[in-house]
């Protein structure tokens, strides 16, 4: 049978995708689906997570900043703690493993802070498999320490220098390479976002952030926290962070790239100012104009400067599950410093617009009750960002 | 009406060859030279048109057609002045003209908008590559309403389960994508090209154009002998943004794909093979 319905969030999510490209998709749900079953997938899954990646990665009370704010408790789940340095490689090491046993030899993934890259080129390594990561070129010159440790680790990092020379474009790369070489490769998404099944797959591989979190959480404070927030891009640290928590009770917050402001290109604000649509296999929102053209976004953070965003991302604001709001290129970058100094955590100019929403926040919320921020990469890959800017 | 105008070309072209389809960007170089393009086209034995709708972000596109997306679109390329200039040809031409653009431009549009002012455009048939059968219901239901033809896609990875299902979402034809990969010239046809349309044969009993790598005059020849259609785009592109402004160029590599499409070789042998004998094999789906 051929089923319409499959990988839909309400109205969103679906697989508008060239025709070359389906049997791909539905022979990595089914390898998918079978690995979820299999009890040896599962074990090694769980035993790289905790000897290899680290995990679970801490939850911190961060005294000095709760301090400093006045008002509510902060946490910071310590994403930038996990090898590699960002949440990106609970996703790597998921899809790298499938890749092994779908027997593809080749992954290929896209690139925006490098953070994914890394990741991708870390888990390929560790199997032996051949990794080539599409990078666009105005990326590769903002985040050059990442492109060295890709490279360090065996990949081929692919510059690209059509449209914007950004994500979006390093994804219509990857997705035509994938085209071209369907067979042997699997295309290793980074985020919630694509065609089914990655969403859905990705958010899965994820959701080890809210889960260890919820456990941590209790095991603290004895109850719910009240807010959680994390940065949106495509929003894969977000709905690994909000998974056990939708429906629970707390606020859950997504921190979208305000850029420097509400006007057409100076933003990565989907949920907030784009309008539905469809992008890299995807019904989701899309920042586009009239004419269905996908826009120009901006953001003083690589890994934020996306059009798009994930469809359950896109669902959970149409049905109020989820709040989204954005932090500007300034807040971002007075958080990265604010949090650098009061509690000696560098975080990633990404990560900082989530912190940038807590410290808007906390101080307006009362004490006793809290706000988790996913810290989800460490900042050293954005100092020279930082730098000139300060 | 536009599916019967496709159906009309393919029969036409069926006991000599296969029809030549041929792509232009809309609007490019710019609106003007773009219907001269189209025109250009037509006088050198083109039978059909496929107009783009430049989109900024062509997946399914190599570097020739991603560049004259963007050059079309800098030149102020729109839906509307894309079936405006659709509208302009459509008055000195008979001849199948269908749309091809992306999904979001149809979706952002409105899909039953769409339909309908191409139709009123005088369009036949809309092709839009990113649109697997699973997700073609709601524009298929807008085109079957607005009187547009419809064209699912097929390629080598297709299930004979999927097969089948494209062949019963088209009404226009089956666009066979030749070989995995984006549009733009090969060196070759795929060895494994015959191979794969006589599966398409067996599962669909609508008429199959073949298209992507499609380049140069012999290998429209080679598959003529094998489909109802070839589709051409890059190339004939690229002939375009390589002119000093002189569209001779085009012309005369469209007049020897035609040549080469209309009366592929006698001896060919996949002809026997692959369309079988008596006539064309889609008779009973007109």
């Amino acid at each position: 049978m051929i089923d319409a319905k499959k990988g839909y969030y309400g109205r969103f999510g679906g697989r508008f995708v060239p025709e070359p490209l389906m049997a791909a998709l539905l022979e990595l749900e089914e390898a998918f689906l079978e690995a979820k079953r299999d009890g040896a997938f599962t074990a090694e899954s769980s035993r790289l997570r905790r000897e290899y990646a680290g995990r679970p990665t801490p939850l911190y009370r961060a005294d000095n900043m709760t301090r400093l704010l006045g008002g509510a408790t902060v946490y910071l789940k310590r994403e930038d703690l996990c090898h590699t340095g960002s949440h990106k490689l609970n996703n790597t090491l998921g899809q790298c493993l499938l890749a092994r046993r779908m027997g593809k030899p080749r992954v290929i993934a896209e690139t925006g802070a490098g953070q994914h890259g890394v990741a991708c080129a870390t888990a390929a390594a560790l199997f032996s498999q051949e990794c080539v990561v599409y990078m666009g070129e105005v990326d590769i010159e903002r985040q050059a320490p990442n492109v060295s440790r890709m490279e360090l680790l065996g990949a081929e990092v692919r510059p690209v220098g059509s449209g914007s020379r950004t994500l979006k474009d390093a994804i219509n790369e990857a997705l035509r390479d994938w085209v071209e070489n369907v067979s042997g490769t699997h295309y290793c998404i980074g985020s919630v976002v694509g065609p089914h099944p990655f969403p859905g797959m990705v958010a899965e591989f994820q959701s080890v952030i809210g889960t260890e979190m919820l456990e941590q959480f209790l095991a603290a404070e004895g109850k719910m926290p009240d807010v959680l927030v994390a940065c949106v891009g495509g929003g894969s640290n977000a709905m690994g962070m909000f998974a056990p928590f939708v429906g629970e009770g707390p606020l859950l917050m997504g921190v979208e790239a305000g850029g420097r402001g509400a006007a057409p290109g100076e933003h990565g604000a989907t949920l907030g100012l784009g309008e539905v649509g469809v992008l890299h296999g995807a019904m989701s929102y899309l920042l586009q104009d009239g004419d269905g053209q996908v826009a120009d976004t901006h953001s003083v953070s690589a890994g934020l400067d996306y059009p798009g965003v994930g469809p359950e991302h896109a669902r959970m604001k149409e049905e109020g599950l989820a709040t989204y709001t954005s932090a500007s290129d300034g807040e971002a970058l007075e958080a990265a410093r604010f949090l650098a100094r009061t509690e000696g955590i560098l975080p990633a100019l990404e990560s900082a617009h989530a912190v940038a929403y807590a410290m808007r926040a906390a101080p307006g919320m009362r004490p006793g009750q809290s706000i988790v921020v996913c810290l989800s990469g460490r900042g050293d890959k954005d100092l020279e960002t930082m730098k000139e800017h300060m | 009406m536009s599916a019967e105008a496709l159906r009309e070309m393919f029969q036409v072209a069926a006991p000599s060859g296969a029809a030549l389809i041929t792509y232009a960007t809309g609007c490019y170089p710019d609106r003007k030279r773009s219907a001269e393009v189209v025109r250009a086209m037509l006088a050198a034995g083109a039978d059909a048109v496929e107009i783009g709708v430049p989109f900024s972000d062509p997946v399914m596109d190599g570097p020739v057609i991603q560049k004259t997306s963007v050059a079309a679109l800098s030149a102020g390329a729109t839906v509307d002045s894309v079936l405006d200039l659709l509208r302009e040809v459509r008055g000195g031409t008979a001849r199948p003209l269908l749309i091809m653009t992306y999904y979001n431009p149809v979706f952002r549009y409105g899909l039953e908008r769409f339909a309908h002012r191409a139709h009123s455009a005088g369009a036949d048939g809309l092709v839009v590559p990113d649109l697997p059968v699973e997700e073609m219901g709601p524009l298929k239901a807008a085109c079957d309403s607005a009187g547009l033809a419809t064209v699912a896609f097929c390629a080598p990875t297709t299930s004979p389960q999927r097969l089948g299902a494209a062949a019963a979402a088209t009404t226009g034809f089956l666009y066979c994508v030749s070989q995995l990969g984006t549009t733009g010239a090969r060196e070759s046809l795929p060895p494994g090209l015959p191979g794969f349309l006589a599966r398409v044969r067996e599962h669909a009993s609508c008429p199959i154009a073949v298209g992507v790598g499609i380049s140069t005059p012999e290998q429209c020849r080679e598959a003529a002998a094998m489909a109802d259609g070839v589709i051409v785009g890059s190339a004939l592109m690229k002939a375009v943004a390589e002119t000093d402004g002189s569209l001779e160029p085009l012309s005369r590599l469209v007049s020897e794909m035609s040549e080469a499409t209309h009366r592929p070789r006698e001896r060919e042998n996949h002809q026997q093979s692959v369309r079988g004998s008596g006539g064309a094999p889609w008779n009973a789906f007109l």
